[in-house]
């Protein structure tokens, strides 16, 4: 079962995409629906509001604990500045689970007359670019060497400055997007993440009982 | 990169675009904020967005004179202070405030009914406009005739500056109403209820076949307590703006931080119980039977 946290944001939307890929999906608030889910799925909405309510709510702690042992989790926009080691322009009291080892500037592509929408080579993708959503979005700034790039704005002057950008990365179990798949009819991104945690829980089954789950994803 | 098959044309200002925006809001409390101090207490509050406005509902309803777009410099203040979304409003049907508002870089307009009307026959186009536009509606047909004329976020009016829930309450029921009687209709029923709501035929039956609107709905107009906000969710809205109810109470860090918490717990009452406590006043209020009728807010706009 995969779970959507469900703080803010949007959450319906990523349950829509699981449902089209055939998976299961519970929404997470509290520690105990936590505690459930084999996955998760950090939605794009205000990632103010939804660390100020993670740690409201006694859940970073267990969150990050439980992406520590390897749970497989997909953060898009917010959900992936969450996940990431640094943020810059965030808010001073902002708090990171930082499960990925990149820096992830906030609104880097400016305010909301600058969103837009374009389309995208995906690594590892098969069928074409990837129309994508970037809504107040973030960059990459920084990825370290563990971290796989699975997707720039492509380098050509007519992306002026976001060109080369960031903007969707995987680090061992954890997938992050700065735009949102969630909001295109196109479920390749859900597809590959559930790809992911299908692999995370056969590689779980094989290790011998009673051992805490250790990293499954290459 | 390969980028024969790609598109890398930057497409802004496009319906995903605008309405994505309103969905990254959802289950979220827009507060409103006179001041960059406000503005902050609110982003700290766990607030999704600020409106940024010269006098909350309130004082332009006790002070009267003629309510406007409010001053870039305030605006621009506010967008300095935080790093949430600031939404501002333009009069209905004043395009060349919103044209400002856009040029200032504001993240959303709220054509809204609490300034004075600056036209009595026509709304702005919106589809004219890169920035989204949130307009209010007290039932379906309304809220349709906003979204055809480009509206990417709709809010159910209430009465602002009131306090008093009541209408906010008869809104949503409505609008809810509307949508789920479209949704129980035959085909052939769908063009003459387009008829009566004066809406377009082909936004009708998108509503009737969806069972939703097809842009995010919101509530305003008379959010005063957590319950308030609790009870709106329940009844439908998809996150809750409050005006006057925050800065007009005892503690409004508290209570801004209360409302959050009751938002995304809507359907808990122990957790709406819990928040509840130790507020401190609540805005005082106006009973909305006590208000003539030529100072209801929602009155304006068609």
């Amino acid at each position: 079962m995969i779970g959507v946290l469900a703080l803010q944001g949007d959450v319906r939307e990523h349950q829509r995409a699981l449902a089209d890929c055939g998976m299961r999906s519970t929404l997470v608030r509290r520690r105990e629906e936590l505690a459930e889910v084999d996955a998760l799925i950090l939605p794009g909405g205000e990632s103010t509001t939804m660390s100020r309510l993670l740690a409201t709510f006694d859940l970073m702690q267990p969150l990050r604990a439980r992406l520590a042992e390897g749970m497989p989790a997909y953060g898009s926009c917010a959900g992936m500045i969450l996940l990431c080691r640094e943020v810059l322009d965030g808010q001073p009291e902002q708090r990171q689970l930082a499960m990925l080892d990149a820096v992830v500037r906030r609104n880097a592509f400016g305010r909301q007359v600058d969103s837009f929408e374009a389309d995208l080579d995906f690594a590892g993708l098969a069928g074409g670019p990837v129309r994508a959503v970037f809504i107040r979005a973030p960059w990459i700034e920084q990825a370290g060497l563990g971290v796989e790039v699975l997707a720039r704005v492509p380098d050509m002057p007519a992306a002026g400055s976001a060109a080369g950008r960031i903007v969707a990365i995987r680090q061992g179990c954890v997938l992050a997007t700065a735009f949102h798949p969630e909001l295109t009819g196109d479920r390749r991104v859900h597809q590959l993440f559930c790809e992911m945690v299908q692999e995370s829980s056969g590689a779980a089954q094989k290790q011998a009982p009673g051992r805490t789950q250790v990293r499954a994803c290459r | 990169m390969p980028a024969e098959n790609s598109n890398v044309q930057r497409q802004v200002g496009t319906a995903r675009v605008k309405r994505g925006m309103a969905e990254m809001l959802k289950g979220g409390v827009i507060m409103d904020v006179v001041t960059p101090e406000q503005a902050r207490i609110a982003e700290n509050a766990g607030a999704v967005a600020v409106m940024a406005l010269e006098r909350v509902p309130a004082d332009i309803r006790a002070q009267g004179g003629v309510a406007r777009m409010s001053d870039p410099d305030m605006i621009a203040g506010i967008m300095d202070a935080v790093s949430i979304p600031v939404m501002a409003k333009a009069r209905i049907g004043h395009f060349v405030e919103a044209q400002v508002l856009q040029a200032l870089g504001v993240d959303y307009v709220d054509e809204s009914e609490v300034l004075t009307p600056a036209d009595e026959a026509h709304h702005i186009d919106k589809f004219a406009f890169t920035v989204p536009f949130v307009c209010g509606a007290t039932n379906l047909g309304e809220a349709l005739r906003r979204i055809s004329e480009g509206a990417a976020m709709i809010r159910s009016k209430g009465e602002a500056g009131t306090g008093d829930v009541v209408e906010a309450t008869r809104h949503i029921r409505s609008i809810w109403a509307g949508i789920r009687s479209l949704a129980a209709m035959r085909p052939e029923e769908l063009p003459a209820v387009a008829r009566e709501l004066n809406a377009p035929l082909e936004l009708v039956c998108e509503v009737a076949a969806a069972g939703s609107l097809p842009v995010v709905l919101f509530t305003a107009g008379g959010i005063a307590t957590p319950a308030d906000a609790a009870m709106m969710m329940q009844l439908g809205a998809e996150g809750v703006f409050v005006g006057s109810g925050i800065f007009k109470s005892g503690d409004p860090a508290k209570r801004a931080e209360a409302i959050v918490k009751a938002t995304t717990f809507y359907d808990d009452p122990a957790m709406v119980a819990k928040v509840s406590r130790g507020l401190g006043e609540a805005m005082a209020g106006i009973n909305l039977s006590d208000l003539p009728t030529g100072q209801r807010l929602a009155q304006r706009g068609w």
